[in-house]
């Protein structure tokens, strides 16, 4: 299947790995399932329920194996509403690569809806990661609302690498996660907002079983006169350890809240929560000055390690 | 190779103006290493930021070879040839010892040269390379990846302010290798503020810096001694 050289673009943007049509993927365009392969241990199915998406289906047996899983949108005023499950056997290893793009070169909205459920059977590990990205030069918005659900069984550990990278007008993202007796969980949460743009942030872990984990760390860039609001909160129902760092820099006239929510309902849990906001720390930009950099490379530089 | 005259830099403080920097003179010429030394609020730390452009001085000439210095911006002496260490190293949160290592080198720097980099200055270094400068290193090793970030890329004159503080004497030995292989190649010149024994008898010259202004400035074999004298005074310290 041939791929237009604006699709790919955007799927450079998306996909650091590289999309290919090789081994499980799926590529989502305007609205429908552009080309899709299987492998032994990793089948993709069209949703059979009357939603738009996917199931996809990871084997046990499958040890190390990666799935892409791009949605490209380049048509302006569509809204795309697409529901995705995954269902990641027992003692499965896989990594799953998504992301959405939307290219919008018109005057109406175009808007990508992702839910994403994941099942995640006992002892499995799941690297998940997401790249959001806008682009185009038409005056219609490009709004991504991806929504996350992730269920642990016991022992499983999933990755959350989730990145907003530029250009979304405006974003409503929820994580879901509830975690069994053991389950870790990892979020590394990266967002950057210019101009007008919004971008909300809610996230809810839920720990209910016994030495289960979460490791959230959320990292933001505001500029322009661009809008954040983070809420991440963490429910302590057995003993568990949650530890959420946010961390923002704040440019021009942005603004950013952080609103942190932590529950412990049991006297074993420990939770954590550290949430900073601040402008970009002026010793950085000297340091980096002394070393030959402009004062907006020295910026530049700033922004992209602490997005990194 | 530099030139340093009439160099003046005050604050104002509650209404009332502070001179840090009095009316400062003296130059420094290629290869040779000055240690600048005196108590502490002598103004030392002011005075190598002034050179650098990271204060701004009210009055006076900075000239560094046939460039006038005085109006550059601090990158812009940065690319004249002027390297600068800081006492208190900034962290970065996200950024890799190797990142920031090739920024200083002014562009890639292969993973043999920031190794090479990083054990001149005592660390091991492939366990370095992708670690962060964020909250994690300790301060002993923020200081010695701030050196290696000055020796990344020649330079015609290096500052290093108090490269000392903070190392233990096992990198601080090191680090005085490091001086020394610079001092003896006489390709760079180095401005080294300091109170220790050990740096202050390499320099070529020595300068004591008191209340903002040159207390006295000469050769090592004039002004060391009275440094020293009575087991040590205007804050420096005998190593050995």
């Amino acid at each position: 299947m041939e791929i237009d050289k604006l699709t790919q673009q955007v799927l450079d943007k998306i996909d650091d790995t590289g999309f290919t049509q090789e081994g499980a993927y799926n590529l989502r365009y305007n609205g429908y399932a552009l080309c899709h392969g299987d492998t032994e241990h990793i089948k993709i199915k069209k949703r059979e329920d009357g939603n738009q998406g996917i199931n996809v289906y990871i084997s046990g047996e499958a040890k190390g194996e990666t799935v892409h899983i791009p949605v490209v949108i380049a048509a302006s005023g569509m809204t795309d509403l697409v529901y995705n499950d995954f269902y990641v056997e027992e003692g499965a290893e896989v990594t799953i690569i998504a992301g959405c793009g939307i290219h919008n070169s018109g005057c109406n909205d175009s808007r990508h809806d992702g839910i994403h459920t994941f099942h995640v059977g006992k002892n499995a590990s799941v690297l998940y990661a997401e790249k959001h990205y806008g682009e185009g030069e038409g005056e219609g918005g490009r709004i991504l609302n991806p929504e996350t659900r992730i269920f642990l069984e016991e022992n499983a550990v999933f990755t959350l690498d989730t990145a907003q990278i530029k250009g979304v007008d405006s974003t409503v993202r929820k994580t879901y996660v509830e975690a069994m007796e053991g389950a870790k969980l990892f979020v590394t949460e990266r967002l950057m907002t210019h101009d007008a743009q919004t971008a909300v942030s809610d996230m809810d872990v839920v720990l209910n079983g016994t030495g289960s984990s979460a490791q959230i760390v959320s990292r933001s860039v505001a500029q322009g006169s661009s809008v954040q609001t983070f809420h991440p909160k963490a429910v302590g129902n057995a003993g568990c350890h949650a530890h959420i760092q946010c961390d923002s820099i704040i440019m021009e006239h942005a603004k950013v809240s952080s609103i942190p929510e932590i529950n412990a309902n049991h006297i074993d849990a420990a939770i954590i929560h550290e949430a900073a906001i601040g402008r970009i720390n002026s010793d950085q930009v000297v340091k980096l000055r002394s070393m030959g950099l402009s004062e907006e490379e020295a910026e530049s530089v700033i922004i992209e390690a602490f997005l990194n | 190779m530099l030139k340093v005259e009439n160099l003046s830099f005050s604050v104002t403080e509650e209404g009332r103006t502070r001179k840090i920097i009095d009316d400062v003179s003296f130059s420094v010429s290629q290869g040779e290493m000055l240690v600048i030394t005196g108590p502490n609020g002598s103004g030392k730390s002011t005075l190598v930021k002034l050179l650098m452009g990271i204060e701004k001085a009210e009055g006076g000439s900075i000239r560094l070879e046939d460039s006038e210095l005085t109006t550059y911006d601090i990158d812009e002496r940065a690319k004249a040839g002027m390297g600068y260490a800081f006492q208190q190293p900034p962290r970065f949160k996200g950024m890799t010892v190797k990142k920031l290592l090739s920024i200083a080198a002014g562009g890639k720097l292969s993973e043999n040269n920031c190794c090479d980099l990083l054990s001149g200055v005592g660390l091991c270094a492939r366990e370095y390379l992708n670690r962060q400068v964020d909250d994690t290193p300790s301060g002993g090793e923020m200081k010695r990846i701030e050196i290696a970030t000055v020796l990344a890329k020649p330079h015609k004159i290096c500052m290093f302010d108090e490269p000392e503080a903070g190392i233990d004497l096992w990198s601080f030995s090191m680090l005085v290798k490091q001086f020394e292989k610079i001092h003896r190649e006489k390709k760079e010149s180095i401005i080294v503020i300091s109170h220790q024994e050990k740096l202050i008898n390499m320099a070529d010259r020595i300068m004591l810096l008191k209340d903002g202004r040159i207390e006295a400035i000469g050769s090592r074999e004039e002004i060391a001694p009275a440094l020293f004298a009575g087991g040590g005074f205007f804050g420096c310290s005998k190593t050995d």
